[in-house]
């Protein structure tokens, strides 16, 4: 089932407003019964003043969008006109605590019937049906097959990777790469038959190249040796704690350093070793910081592309042999939040 | 409120069934204390070989199978099905077609679809009645020299109308093409008799009858030209490779034993149930009616279109009665097509969008029927009351127009 917000079920159990608005004096009505959702709202405004007084909707479709027309009808009552009209439907999403991408199109509904009866109220002309059309092909996104199709016709795009420039769709997890590439296929061959693209342009299905695999930077020790630095000078910006030797726990976990060096030196040679590595982690936009060292713990803090980063493990586990390369004995790193 | 305190009905066997008790005490012995594998020379995997027999065996009598050589383990209905129709297609050089119907299972359609498009199949998919019933005529038009395999399921998942296959499999052996059918939901339900038909392969699945999940078998009649879609080990005669999944198998085994010792007894009740749901609907809720033919289905299965509202919303609703069903619409699905099934039946969108499947096992009890008698009535009122098509006594065919369809 779904995973619905406790406000989206609020607002689907204990539905505000629900029901016919005898009075109403502007109407939108959005949806059909074949594509399975359809909204009626009906506004009581005040024609002085331009305040919508009340609002009611009749909604046919699923929870959220029984829920969507509630959160709607509570968005907009008190406001005038001219607020209403700036109500989008992430407006709608957020009041409810978010919405599975699936079911944005809900929300987007909401969005449509308010700018019919705005338009019924004002005489002005209905907007143009924005409403989502086909499968969700992209969930990471949220974006749909009606959305990737007018991309791939009004740009004339003819390979996947133009697909995610344009749409964001298969940008993140690539999990709808196969129907993202039968539907670009499927389009160019259309466009092909129409004359808007040539025959050799078209993309063909299964052509496209292997996804470029991101190397795992972490482990790729630059070719070039690294300048040498000049020893035990740690660059500004790092501030180390050392261990403090009053803490027995720490140096109870702590094996004792293989290297004979000092915790002073290890700690200096890893903020080296950091900072040697730091250049490639800034090339994928992301940093990496050393925060401490407790015993065979070095913290890091990670920030930019690297933080939340799918590689981050990776990544650690890349210093962490570096290090434990260089120090001799096991170490662990783990990323901490920056202080 | 006083809901809450009832224990939760669930009415959703066909999308899966809670495993019988017996059937996960038969298993347990085999994760923890005979988990050998079953190829393995030492003791523990000894018993294994035996109990793996036992459970062929069992799931044999409960196909009607000649041999029990002829059950292929897999892990599950939809592996089975891309195995067979697949494996027709390669024994038989130069017959490049596949007839299926419009109301398979996606597990066979979307495999059809990728075939068509993408390996130079040709896909025949036979429309069906009102009731679900296939064109016969339709089916043999599409029938040639042509045809690879014949691909009808035998009992439909969501509206549990039953097609002839042992009459459609002759049909498929005039011109002769292989026949496959998808018995995910007969096996278990209706009594089957493999070995006196021309049934070539049939799919089934074990947690569809109180089995485990993510195990299921391919029935290949002997002397069938045969491709395995997973190579490697000598597993299932070669037809199958991977290691068994044991446990899992043995409680196949178990529920198949303890589903065919009171089927009968079981459907007659099931159906008795199903019976007293359905006029119980129809009579205190108006505008619905029930789908499929009514003359030849699952015992086990009522699905009932209530119109003018949307089948997410109902379920949503139930499961707060403590009630669990499905439904054919989108919305739970997450496309916006409602079933291909009820479309493909050509139930008007009306009320495809608001139909729900109760799908009732051999645990189900009277009571049970009685508290959705009591439930669906104020869920449907209340529903209506907020749709835009409801006008309070019945449709409101004209008052209500969007700006788009």
């Amino acid at each position: 089932m779904w995973d619905y917000s406790d406000k989206v079920k609020d607002y689907f159990f204990n539905p505000r407003n629900a029901g016919a608005l005898t009075d109403a004096n502007a109407v939108g009505e959005v949806g059909s019964l074949s594509c399975g959702d359809a909204l009626k709202l009906m506004l009581k405004v005040n024609p002085e003043t331009d305040v919508i007084e009340d609002a009611k909707f009749q909604t046919f479709g699923c929870g959220s969008a029984i829920a969507s027309s509630s959160a709607l009808t509570e968005l907009i009552i008190g406001k005038t006109i001219a607020q209403a009209k700036l109500l989008t439907n992430q407006d709608i999403a957020d009041f409810l605590d978010g919405l599975p991408p699936e079911k944005m199109h809900c929300s987007v509904m909401g969005q449509e019937a308010l700018h019919a009866a705005v338009a019924a109220y004002t005489g002005e002309e209905v907007d143009e049906d924005e409403h989502e059309e086909g499968a969700l092909i992209c969930k990471c996104f949220g974006v749909d097959a009606g959305m990737i199709e007018r991309a791939i016709r009004t740009n004339k795009l003819t390979t996947l990777e133009m697909v995610t420039f344009y749409t964001k769709a298969g940008g993140s997890c690539a999990s709808c790469r196969e129907p993202l590439e039968e539907l670009l296929a499927d389009i160019n061959k259309e466009m092909v038959a129409e004359g808007a693209i040539r025959p050799e342009e078209a993309y063909v299905f299964g052509s496209a190249p292997k996804p470029k695999r991101k190397k795992a930077q972490g482990f790729v020790i630059p070719d070039a040796a690294p300048a040498p630095m000049p020893p035990a000078q740690p660059s500004a910006p790092i501030q180390i704690a050392m261990p403090a030797a009053a803490a027995p726990v720490a140096v109870a976990e702590a094996p004792q350093p293989a290297s004979g060096l000092s915790a002073a030196k290890e700690a200096i040679l890893v903020s080296k070793i950091i900072e040697e590595m730091r250049p490639t982690f800034r090339r994928d936009g992301g940093d990496v910081e050393l925060v401490d060292m407790e015993g065979s713990l070095v913290l890091v803090s990670l920030v930019g592309a690297c933080s939340g980063c799918q590689l981050a493990a990776s990544t650690l586990g890349g210093i962490a042999q570096k290090i434990t390369e260089t120090l001799g004995r096991p170490i662990r790193v783990m990323p901490v939040a920056r202080s | 409120m006083k809901d809450t305190v009832l224990p939760p009905v669930y009415l959703d066997n066909n999308a899966t069934t809670r495993v019988f008790p017996e059937v996960v005490e038969a298993m347990l012995p085999y994760f923890t204390e005979q988990f050998g594998n079953a190829s393995s020379i030492h003791a523990f995997g000894s018993e294994v070989g035996g109990a793996l027999r036992q459970a062929r065996k069992s799931l044999q009598k409960l196909i009607g199978a000649e041999f029990d050589h002829e059950i292929i383990f897999t892990s599950g209905g939809s592996e089975s099905n891309n195995t067979a129709i697949r494996s027709a297609l390669q024994v038989q050089p130069g017959r490049d077609e596949v007839i299926t119907s419009a109301v398979e299972h996606p597990a066979i359609l979307t495999l059809c679809d990728w075939l068509e498009k993408h390996e130079g199949v040709t896909v025949h998919r036979i429309p069906v009645d009102k009731l679900g019933r296939l064109d016969i005529d339709a089916y043999r038009a599409a029938l040639s020299e042509k045809t690879a395999v014949v691909s009808f399921m035998w009992a439909n998942n969501e509206t549990g109308t039953v097609f002839p296959v042992d009459g459609l499999a002759e049909l498929a052996h005039e011109v002769g093409a292989l026949f496959h059918t998808d018995a995910v939901q007969a096996v278990g339900k209706l009594p089957i008799d493999l070995m006196s038909t021309e049934i070539d392969m049939l799919s089934l699945s074990s947690h569809k009858f109180h089995g485990p999940k993510g195990l299921g078998a391919l029935y290949l009649r002997k002397g069938t030209r045969f491709r395995p879609l997973l190579r490697g080990g000598h597993q299932e005669r070669g037809r199958r490779a991977g290691t068994e999944n044991a446990p899992a198998i043995i409680g196949l085994g178990k529920a198949a034993e303890m589903t065919l010792a009171t089927m009968a007894e079981d459907s007659a009740r099931m159906a008795g149930l199903r019976d007293r749901l359905e006029k119980g609907l129809v009579q205190r809720i108006g505008h619905c009616f029930v789908t499929g033919d009514p003359h030849d289905r699952l015992p086990n299965t009522a699905t009932v279109a209530f119109e003018y509202i949307e089948g997410e919303a109902i379920l949503l609703k139930l499961n707060q009665a403590g009630i669990a069903a499905s439904s054919g619409s989108a919305c739970t699905s997450g496309s916006l097509e409602p079933s291909h099934v009820l479309r493909a039946m050509d139930i008007p969108f009306t009320a495809a969008h608001g139909a729900i499947r109760f799908s009732l096992s051999r645990e189900t009890t009277e009571e049970e029927i009685d508290r959705v008698l009591d439930a669906m009535p104020g869920i449907i009122s209340g529903l209506r009351e907020m749709s835009p098509f409801w006008s309070g006594d019945g449709a409101q065919p004209d008052g209500f127009n969007p700006a788009y369809a």
